[in-house]
């Protein structure tokens, strides 16, 4: 079973030895003659302003949390996704869908509840 | 004899995941290509004319001279992350078609590089992985711009992959697998050919689905990230010479990636129209070589739609995106999900499926 992911495995680490080389052959060929004005932080071509790590907008942090909640449930809904044609055979299938049903329903009320709150206006 | 059989049975695999990502890597510079072609027909223009035959050597001639440009890291830059990010974007783009299956061999396996069973899902979670390549690289340069291009880019990029895996799980429904084999043969049909593929039982989730890989590829209209008149570069700002042509080329492997799974899913895959027919006259290893061939052809079908789209519509305004992310296709995705489920239990019923 694990075997099945060496290919993979083989794939990503390939692939990383592609960009790895990719990174070292132009720090090999190119030149390397670092200014002082050359490796500031562009600005429009001003002299940059305090520092880039700054506080930002909250509205980022809402908008992840909110992704998190729905990305959960999504995962949840796979397995359900994947056999509920065998749900169907045993005679359950309907009664598997109603509780998909009320699941979906709880956590759609949440999204309607932070549409109204105004959580994902952009202005 | 024995020795050298025994070192091929080694190395086979990797020689063969070698020169698929040498394809790629071929495929996105042809992207390159087509990109500035299609446009220069869109725009009427010209295009590249100069470089080889009909500007064909273009795109080399871009990498050579990105390699021998200098990397600027900014002052106060965090190195590490810097590199680290177009590595981790170059990674992910490339290893995502791992689990496409191309074609369906004569003995009736599917032709991938790694068969694991549970494609569509290593899909969706390679996608949200390369969220944080946009995010690190925006936040590594120390600029401003960076910072909020690589903020905005990854809001929209987790926005649209819910829809997406929304949209994924009406095709999951269907070919009751994560399999992406069983996906393509669960359209195959004697008598409906192409109607039988997902485009046409599932048009909801189809067009929903393609809006979101459109999307999550940062591409026009959808490319907040790199909005060149509020946001300079976006994320990549700060980065010269092969770094930069680092997240160029995973952008359009990106382009073709998307290509190949909107097409696994919704077209049918390596099938030929009609497959079965075929499958009955044509002998099964010209089979298999034209099930690859019309599955490169769907493919680039999907990216020439997306480079039409980019050079056709213009920049959604930020929070029409998450309007449209988080308001409507959200919603549409999930209640096709009910809607789908309903209908197969239908078609259950009826014992038609």
């Amino acid at each position: 079973m694990l075997t099945d992911f060496l290919p993979l495995f083989i794939m990503v680490v390939l692939a990383a030895g592609l960009a790895l080389t990719l990174l070292k052959l132009a720090e090999w060929l190119g030149p390397y003659r670092p200014r002082a004005v050359k490796s500031s932080p562009y600005e429009s071509g001003m002299d940059p302003v305090g520092t880039a790590r700054e506080r930002y907008s909250v509205k980022f942090y809402l908008v992840a949390m909110i992704f998190i909640v729905f990305d959960v449930e999504i995962v949840f809904m796979y397995p359900w996704a994947v056999s509920f044609k065998t749900f169907l055979e045993g005679g359950g299938g309907l009664a598997s869908l109603a509780i998909i049903g009320v699941f979906i329903l709880i956590l759609f009320v949440g999204l309607i509840y932070d549409i109204k709150k105004g959580g994902l206006d952009w202005d | 004899m024995a020795i050298i059989q025994a070192i091929w049975e080694v190395i086979d695999q990797p020689l063969v995941i070698f020169g698929v990502i040498n394809g790629l890597l071929v495929t996105a510079s042809l992207l390159v290509y087509a990109e500035r072609k299609v446009s220069a027909w869109i725009q009427e223009r010209n295009g590249p004319d100069r470089v080889g035959p009909r500007g064909l050597l273009q795109p080399f001639a871009d990498v050579f001279k990105l390699l021998f440009k200098e990397d600027i890291v900014p002052t106060q830059a965090n190195g590490f992350i810097h590199s680290l990010a177009p590595t981790l974007m170059v990674v992910i783009a490339m290893s995502t078609a791992a689990v496409i299956p191309w074609a369906r061999t004569p003995a009736g396996d599917p032709l991938v590089i790694a068969d694991i069973g549970v494609g569509l899902l290593l899909i969706l979670a390679m996608t949200s992985i390369s969220v944080y390549g946009v995010t690190l690289a925006g936040w590594s340069s120390n600029s401003k711009y960076s910072l909020l291009g690589g903020l905005r880019s990854s809001a929209q990029m987790i926005s649209y992959e819910l829809a997406m895996g929304a949209a994924a799980i009406s095709v999951v429904l269907m070919a009751q697998s994560l399999d992406l084999f069983v996906i393509v043969e669960n359209q195959n049909h004697e008598l409906l050919g192409p109607f039988a593929w997902n485009w046409f039982r599932n048009p909801v989730g189809f067009i929903v689905f393609a809006v979101c890989a459109l999307a999550e590829t940062n591409r026009a209209p959808f490319d907040l990230p790199e909005a060149e008149q509020e946001l300079v570069g976006g994320y990549h700002t700060e980065y010269s010479g092969m770094k930069f042509g680092m997240f160029f080329l995973a952008e359009y492997v990106n382009l073709w990636v998307a290509g190949l799974v909107v097409s696994t899913l919704f077209f049918g895959g390596y099938l030929l129209p009609w497959d079965p027919f075929f499958a009955s006259i044509l002998p099964p290893v010209l089979l298999t070589i034209l099930q690859v061939l019309f599955f490169l052809a769907k493919v680039a079908f999907c990216a020439f739609c997306f480079i039409w789209i980019r050079w056709t519509l213009p920049r959604f305004k930020y929070n029409q995106l998450m309007n449209l992310g988080w308001k409507y296709l959200l919603p549409i995705s999930i209640a096709n999900i009910l809607v789908i489920a309903l209908g197969v239990a239908l078609f259950h019923a009826l014992g038609w499926a």
